[in-house]
């Protein structure tokens, strides 16, 4: 039990998807104006990656990795299709959005339109590829594992957003030089909540 | 519009989507598309530059596939089809990465996967590739890949000097023997938040030099 809860520790404030990772940076950057919508995309990318990131691994499992195809008989023990993961794993997350958007825009029409085009670009959110890719990458165990990863990264990711918004909702008011306004300011400050979550570093539970 | 059909291939205008990109309007510090990427791979110089190469081929193809096929995607799935060409890029690129620089590839690990949600190629092949034909398309793509190669190698050559006293791996510092008089390596650099307040910084610099850019 500690273990898993070591990973989901891990997952949300010591390999955080934006501060260590800079992962899904572009939404993160253009959906950050203000807390509200902020939440709303944070909560997507949760749904989508505790979806994405178990259906990979089991497709990884038994079907992509070198000798995975073995459950169908002998003669496939020494196919290996790991170059298709790529393929494979960016098809699934298309899918999962879609599915994510039509059930969005089926019970919640407002965020539905606040988040605009960031929902079907939550297929291209780099955070989504990435985690199943990091969860090719660190060889977890069991599809529980890999499910409580894909959530830390997701709760991560929705901390980082929703943190820099309420930062940037405040900015509003202060005097930032103006050649710094906007993009770069944002730049410096997820730089320096970088390196407040660089304090959870070596925590083990 | 007389040359429209005869378009000389180096033509002004030809040339201006080549260099525009690199300064006014830059893929990351401008249109702010690919940044994912664009910061971690920038510890050192090396992976930088293999990354910056990557992505000006996978971009600059992608953009000819598609600026060839626009008139036949249907406009519904288009985005699959997207997926399908830059992915089907990727993992050529990755493995002869993983064929003829492994250590670099291993260095770059999941990023040359990243490559293909990197939104530079998606944002250019929506925005340029479906609406041109495909020799401007290609520069287009050729001028996105060095706006963004320019950043990455800004950015990793001030982590890589002044995080760890190197330029390519040579130890530079050393050889100017700087650390005689008490110099000593600024650990921060490597670790990730420099590397956004650095680009923060090129932003900072390029617009008090270029005003038109700055935001209200």
């Amino acid at each position: 039990m500690e273990h898993y809860l070591n990973i989901f520790i891990k997952s949300i404030f010591i390999d955080n998807m934006i501060f260590a990772f800079f992962l899904g940076m572009c939404s993160y950057l253009a959906v950050s104006k203000n807390v509200k919508t902020a939440l709303g995309l944070g909560i997507a990318v949760i749904f989508v990656l505790v979806i994405t990131v178990p259906v990979n691994f089991l497709i990884e499992k038994y079907v992509l990795k070198a000798g995975a195809l073995v459950w169908l008989g002998e003669g496939f023990a020494d196919v290996d299709l790991s170059f298709l993961t790529f393929m494979v794993f960016i098809a699934v997350i298309a899918a999962m959005t879609q599915v994510v958007e039509m059930v969005v825009e089926k019970f919640s029409p407002s965020l539905y339109n606040s988040l605009g085009i960031f929902l079907p670009l939550i297929a291209v959110n780099c955070a989504i590829l990435g985690a199943s890719l990091f969860m090719q990458e660190r060889e977890y165990e069991n599809v529980l594992e890999a499910t409580i990863f894909g959530a830390g990264s997701g709760v991560g990711w929705l901390l980082a957003i929703v943190g820099i918004a309420a930062i940037r909702e405040k900015m509003k008011y202060s005097n930032v030089p103006a050649p710094l306004r906007g993009l770069g300011i944002t730049f410096i400050l997820t730089g320096l909540m970088a390196i407040a979550f660089m304090g959870f570093m070596g925590i083990k539970i | 519009m007389e040359g429209k059909e005869k378009d000389p291939l180096f033509s002004g205008k030809n040339i201006k989507l080549l260099t525009d990109q690199i300064n006014r309007n830059n893929p990351i510090t401008v249109q702010v598309l690919g940044i994912c990427s664009a910061l971690a791979v920038t510890v050192k110089l090396k992976p930088a530059l293999v990354m910056a190469l990557s992505v000006t081929i996978v971009v600059a193809v992608s953009n000819v596939v598609i600026a060839a096929m626009r008139k036949y995607i249907p406009d519904r799935i288009r985005i699959i089809v997207q997926l399908v060409v830059i992915a089907t890029l990727v993992i050529i690129v990755d493995q002869v990465l993983k064929a003829y620089a492994f250590d670099v590839s291993k260095q770059l690990s999941v990023f040359v996967g990243l490559i293909i949600t990197n939104c530079i190629i998606m944002g250019r092949l929506e925005a340029f590739a479906m609406a041109n034909k495909p020799w401007p398309s290609f520069l287009d793509g050729l001028g996105n890949g060095a706006g963004y190669g320019i950043i990455l190698i800004i950015v990793s050559f001030f982590r890589e000097l002044l995080g760890s006293g190197t330029l390519m791996g040579y130890p530079v510092l050393e050889k100017i023997g700087i650390y005689r008089i008490g110099y000593e390596n600024n650990g921060m650099m490597i670790l990730p938040p420099m590397a956004l307040i650095v680009v923060g910084l090129i932003i900072w610099f390029q617009r008090s030099r270029n005003k038109s850019l700055i935001e209200k």
